[in-house]
């Protein structure tokens, strides 16, 4: 007892700060609101649960766990202990992984990918004292509204795709490109229309070739896919599909080292690093899982847990965008791109998430 | 030494087998770094330690003693079912299908209604092979292999195209099909553990009752162990082929009913076979071919993978190791033959 | 007296029986020792012992007066003992010498030096007068070649104790005779010799002593020249044995079976059986005389359904049964015992019980609506058991676990027990001791005896002669002759299968 006892003093005094730097903490917290009047922030334990891809897909888990990992850092907790996160090796392991990090008692624990949102409904509905978050999906109980215990967490992806649809527009020397999806899906179909719609608004004559890997971690599906509209004509291609996309950079950089000039466009991080050292990456569009992840950790440590709310990052937030990696794009492509920025977030343009949008879109150029 | 001999054998070396696994695995991991004491505790843990984890293991073995009888089945027969898997897919697409109609039926005949549609679509999907291995003597492994694609791609069309819901996967069944069970439910603190796992024991019971109970069991195990005595009796062997592809077909089909109808209860699209299928052979293997085997090994199998889990999340040993130091249990475990010829070595030596 | 070889009472156990029991062999240089018992009396696990494949409970082995311990199948060749196995352990797309070097290859700069060892092999052959082809494959030569090799096999491990294991079962009679030549050769050559047989005429033809054991149990040694067959054979039985078969002139009735015009074609499409016709009457016993190979296989085959006729007819009991399915055909009363009893006969993983109802298990009392019912298919076995006297340990046991002949005496039960109108006979004593064989053609004579249909296949002109009411010789799937046995020679027959024509009476030899 006695250490516990030095150890308040400090904790009394992280938590005072802590409080005051929040002002209000609200009252339906009290697990995190109990655990630090007795322990202090360090009290907090939060944890995710990745897809089947792992925390190296080079994608989302990947940056989503950069996320947790930066947290932890600004808050001097200890990894593995007050934040980790547990690998999926099939779809049936989802529901146990989540379900044993909420009884190993982490105050939040977020779910990785859309492909996680049923699992993340039956929880939630089960354990209500729970705190979940879902990325890249809305958890909704059975009338259709949002779950009070779920933070969702979404992105304006096509905002961000038709960004690096106007770079790809811009920057085609055969005036064809490619874009390759994961699953075909509502969130995918996302990445497709933005970024087909920015392909056409600088160059409405542009062939765009689309095609699904119904993989998110196949990479030599993805490679085989890349290949194909490689040989199709296509000079850069712009990958939605995770680890699958991977292959899409073997495949760039294979046909650089015998001469050809292709591109490929990255997806969620800045995936400048996969196409080195043959330097095929023209650009990537970003989406800050981890910013998302970092934000809603924050909230919650601090008494704010966002639960029932759906958190959308868009371009305004600075949730999607392009890349900072530039050495690739041209300055042409750099300037439109900020036109199209400001339009975007002025609310003059709509960039189309769905197929019927897009349509709508296209016949409207 | 005596008690790798004789009558104890057949628990003894089991037992002897996962422990060398358990050894062996253990080296592995401290090799790699990692405490294997720490480990194996939260294996342990992962297994036993609540009514969860009890009730994910149970949840886990349903499927997985399904698709062992499945392979077992064909195996009597002299068949390889390594199409058990693709067999599952569709069982597992047509026990939503039926799940997802008939609204306001009763659960007493919608649940046996889906599941026996489950059991007719896997056995229509083992019928070609064994209609090719019987009529054409097409070899059943390349076939069945081949129809496992094909199954996941069609099944992947059907839901796509008829049968989709927000979020890559049908609706959810009616209630009335469900086998959840909130009972159960509540018993294991939310586990999956649902009805189903009584269905997979009454296929085991089934499987050995037609086995060694029946005269198309004596005709199948016949001609599983001669073809030519078997035609010399009047059985007719093209027939019983075709049979045991048929039944085996089933088991699988209803093996995938049980993820349709128990574990889900809907159809997500597969962007790769479950596994559970190709687990099925290890488990009918490592069962024997037996029914009760089957349901040893399923518990051995299902309660490893769920172990696992916990192994990762509590001693962070990565899924990678985890998977090796269990591909390294069953692995002993299988190669029982092995312990026994050490064991015939020793014995040996000590009469010199 | 010095013996090159001498096991003494040796006890070996396995979990139940007792499988040899005081036994005492002592094998002098420069003899064939044959060592005598019926199936199953342990002479395989004597040798077994000898090998090392087995250790003894109890028992002393010498070899050349020095007490050792052969503790595995190597230290049995380094003591020079060579085995020459039943059943051949050859790589069929391997030369002969390929085989023989295999396990013990010898090499030149890290590579297989296989010419040297043609050479040697060619050498050893012509030493002990083998005329083996070194470099011929093994699918391409005769048994009986390749039981030579076998024998070079022993020899280049530089063997000089060769235990021969039933050598003679797979040979025909022309192959049995320089088989003999070769052991007297060996003989001369210094080897010694322990031939494991239960053919009594071999043992007075070829070895100088004998041992005999009787379930288990060493009964004597005696030197051969002192002794004649009766008193082997009583030895080894512990009966006095009939070598004649004791039956009453054949009383036949209507015909049972009539094949006329009969064409059978096998897997290549050459017609094996051609424009067959023949008759079996009930009351009596028709022996087909023939070499291997000229239809006998294809005729009962489609007799009895698993092989199509291509034209002609079968009748059975002047019913049309031409290409019925076997289980039609079985149940329009036809027994079958099949020359293969391993392939065709028995289901060998299956209980002895569950073999004994292979035809009948889907009719009351084994089964009911579907479901078996093991206490009658059961009690079936048991009392056939009983009443054929198959030895097992029960009726639980797989069929895989019982000595040839038992084997066989199952079989016979079970078709036999069906009470048929005809029954088929094909090598029913192929490869059995003289005991199992004098109960086989007592069963024969006995269905005969109740009025039944017998259709006898052998390629032993001795059993076709002692059993045959008439005998019919086939040669290129026509029969050639119907002979009666009381009138006709072994060298009659002979020449008859060989395609000669018969001559009429009255024309002299």
């Amino acid at each position: 007892m006695k250490k516990k006892y030095g150890f308040m003093l400090s904790a009394v005094l992280a938590a005072g700060t802590l409080l005051s730097a929040c002002g209000t903490n609200d009252a339906n917290n009290e697990s995190s609101g109990g655990g630090s009047s007795e322990g202090g922030s360090t009290d907090f334990k939060v944890a995710m649960v990745t897809d089947t891809g792992g925390v190296d897909d080079k994608s989302f888990n990947q940056s989503a766990w950069e996320g947790l990992q930066q947290f932890g850092k600004d808050n001097d907790l200890e990894k593995d202990k007050d934040f980790k996160y547990v690998q999926s090796t099939s779809a049936s392991d989802y529901q146990p992984n989540l379900s044993g990090l909420i009884r190993e008692d982490y105050n939040l624990v977020f779910g990785i990918g859309f492909l996680m949102q049923q699992d993340i409904q039956t929880i939630a509905a089960q354990k209500p004292d729970a705190q979940l978050a879902l990325v890249d999906s809305v958890a909704v109980n059975e009338d259709g509204d949002p779950m009070e215990n779920v933070a969702s967490i979404t992105f304006k992806e096509h905002q961000g795709s038709f960004l690096v649809g106007v770079i790809a527009g811009m920057q085609s020397e055969s005036n064809k490109v490619g874009f390759i999806g994961g699953v075909d899906s509502e969130l995918i179909k996302k990445f497709e229309s933005g970024f087909k719609a920015g392909v056409k608004s600088v160059n409405p004559d542009a062939e765009i070739f689309t095609q699904y890997a119904d993989d998110f971690n196949a990479a030599e599906k993805g490679q085989q896919i890349a290949a194909t509209l490689y040989d199709k004509g296509a000079d850069i291609i712009y990958h939605a599909a995770g680890g699958t996309g991977n292959g899409v950079f073997t495949e760039a950089k294979n046909r650089a080292k015998n001469g050809e000039k292709v591109w490929v466009i990255g997806v969620d991080r800045d995936q400048h690093e996969e196409g080195m050292p043959e330097n095929v990456t023209l650009t990537s569009m970003i989406k800050r899982v981890d910013t998302a992840v970092i934000e809603v950790s924050k909230q919650t440590m601090d008494g704010n847990f966002p639960g029932g709310k759906v958190t959308e990052f868009g371009l305004e937030e600075d949730g999607v965008g392009i890349a900072e990696s530039q050495e690739n794009v041209s300055e042409e492509a750099l300037q439109k791109v900020e036109e199209y920025k400001e339009k975007i977030q002025s609310g003059d343009l709509e960039v189309p998430s769905t197929d019927e949008e897009y349509e709508k879109f296209e016949s409207s150029l | 030494m005596k008690l790798l001999k004789g009558k104890w054998a057949s628990i003894t070396v089991p037992l002897l087998s996962v422990a060398l696994g358990l050894l062996v695995g253990g080296v592995i991991m401290l090799v790699s770094g990692y405490n294997p004491i720490v480990a194996y505790a939260a294996l342990f843990n992962g297994i036993f330690s609540n009514t969860y984890v009890i009730g994910e293991t149970i949840r886990q073995m349903t499927p997985l003693i399904l698709s062992g009888l499945a392979v077992a089945f064909a195996f009597r027969t002299g068949l390889f079912n390594i199409g058990v898997e693709g067999q599952l897919l569709v069982g597992w697409l047509a026990s939503v299908y039926v799940g997802l109609q008939f609204e306001g039926l009763s659960p007493i005949v919608h649940i046996p209604l889906a599941i026996i549609a489950a059991a007719l679509a896997g056995a229509i999907w083992a019928f070609v092979p064994g209609f090719l291995k019987a009529k054409y003597q097409v070899h059943e492994v390349i076939t069945t292999i081949m129809m496992n694609y094909v199954a996941l791609h069609v099944v992947n069309a059907i839901i796509r195209t008829y049968l989709l819901a927000p979020g890559e996967r049908t609706d959810q069944i009616n209630a009335s099909a469900s086998l959840q069970s909130p009972f159960l439910e509540s018993i294991t603190d939310f586990s999956r553990l649902h009805y189903g796992f009584v269905v997979a024991i009454i296929g085991a019971i089934i499987m050995w009752f037609l086995l060694w109970k029946t005269t198309t069991g004596y005709e199948l195990r016949s001609v599983g162990f001669n073809k030519y005595a078997s035609e010399y009796a009047g059985i007719n062997v093209q027939r019983n082929i075709v049979l045991s592809m048929v039944i085996s077909g089933a088991f699988a089909g209803a093996a995938g009913a049980m993820e349709g109808l128990g574990t889900y209860g809907y159809m997500t699209v597969m962007a790769d076979f479950t596994g559970v299928g190709f687990d099925g052979i290890a488990v009918a293997l490592l069962g024997a071919n037996g029914a009760l085997g089957v349901v040893l090994a399923s518990a051995l199998f299902g309660g490893l993978k769920i172990g696992a889990l916990n192994m990762q999340s509590v001693a962070q040993v990565p899924t990678q190791l985890v998977e090796i130091v269990i591909a390294m249990i069953i692995f002993f475990v299988a190669s029982s033959y092995l312990i026994h010829w050490i064991s015939n070595r020793v014995s040996k030596r000590g009469k010199i | 007296m010095e013996y090159v070889i001498e096991m003494r009472n040796i006890r070996k156990e396995f979990p139940g029986i007792v499988a040899n029991d005081n036994i005492t062999l002592q094998l002098r240089k420069g003899e064939i020792h044959a060592l005598l018992g019926e199936n199953g009396a342990g002479k395989s696990t004597l040798m077994n012992v000898l090998f090392g494949l087995y250790q003894p409970e109890k028992g002393e082995i010498h070899v050349r007066g020095k007490k050792v311990n052969i503790t595995d199948p190597n230290v049995a060749n380094e003591l020079g003992i060579g085995m020459v196995h039943q059943h051949f352990m050859l790589v069929e797309k391997f030369t002969v010498t390929e085989n023989i070097i295999l396990g013990n290859e010898p090499t030149a700069k890290g590579q297989v030096d296989v010419k040297k060892a043609a050479k040697d092999v060619e050498a050893i052959s012509k030493q002990y007068g083998l005329s083996v082809d070194p470099n011929a494959k093994i699918e391409d030569i005769s048994v009986g070649m390749q039981q030579r090799v076998e024998i070079l096999k022993t020899l280049y491990r530089g063997a000089d104790i060769l235990i021969f294991d039933e050598p003679t079962a797979v040979l025909t009679p022309q192959e049995i005779k320089e088989l003999i030549t070769i052991m007297k050769k060996l003989i001369s050559e210094g080897k010694s010799i322990i031939l494991i047989t239960h053919k009594l005429k071999e043992i007075m033809e070829v070895s100088d002593r004998c041992t005999v054991i009787r379930r288990g149990v060493g009964i004597g040694t005696v030197n051969v020249a002192e002794t004649n067959q009766d008193e082997l054979a009583s030895m080894m039985v512990g009966r006095e044995v009939n070598f004649s078969i004791q039956k009453t002139p054949s009383n036949p009735s209507n015909e049972t079976l009539e094949i006329s015009s009969l064409v059978v074609e096998d897997a290549r499409k050459v017609p094996v059986v051609n424009g067959m016709n023949l008759s079996v009457r009930s009351g009596e016993i028709v022996g087909i005389a023939g070499v291997d190979g000229n239809g006998q296989s294809e005729l009962i085959e489609a007799i009895t359904g698993l092989r199509k006729a291509k034209s002609g007819s079968i009748k059975l009991n002047g019913k049309d049964v031409t290409n019925w399915k076997p289980r039609r055909v079985t149940e329009s009363g036809i027994g079958h015992i099949p020359q293969d009893r391993h392939k065709h006969g028995l289901v060998l993983d299956f209980s002895i019980g569950e073999n004994m109802v292979l035809q009948t298990y889907y009719k009351r009392p084994f089964s009911r609506n579907g479901i078996l019912n093991f206490s009658s298919i059961m009690d079936k076995a048991k009392s056939l058991i009983k009443e054929y006297d198959v030895r097992t340990p029960s009726e639980m046991t797989p069929a895989r676990a019982l000595s040839g002949g038992n084997q066989q005496k199952a079989i016979i039960a079970r078709e036999i027990d069906r009470s048929p109108n005809l029954l088929i006979a094909a090598q029913p004593t192929r490869g059995l001791d003289v005991g199992a064989i004098e109960f086989i053609h007592a069963k024969l004579v006995e269905e005969r005896d109740k009025g039944k249909a017998v259709l006898l296949i052998s390629f032993e002109l001795e059993e076709i002669m002692n059993v045959s009411d008439r005998i019919a010789v086939i040669y290129e799937g026509k029969i050639v002759a119907i002979v009666r046995p009381e009138e006709t020679t072994e060298q009659e027959l002979g020449l008859l299968m060989a395609g000669a024509k018969r001559k009429k009476a009255g024309e002299t030899t």
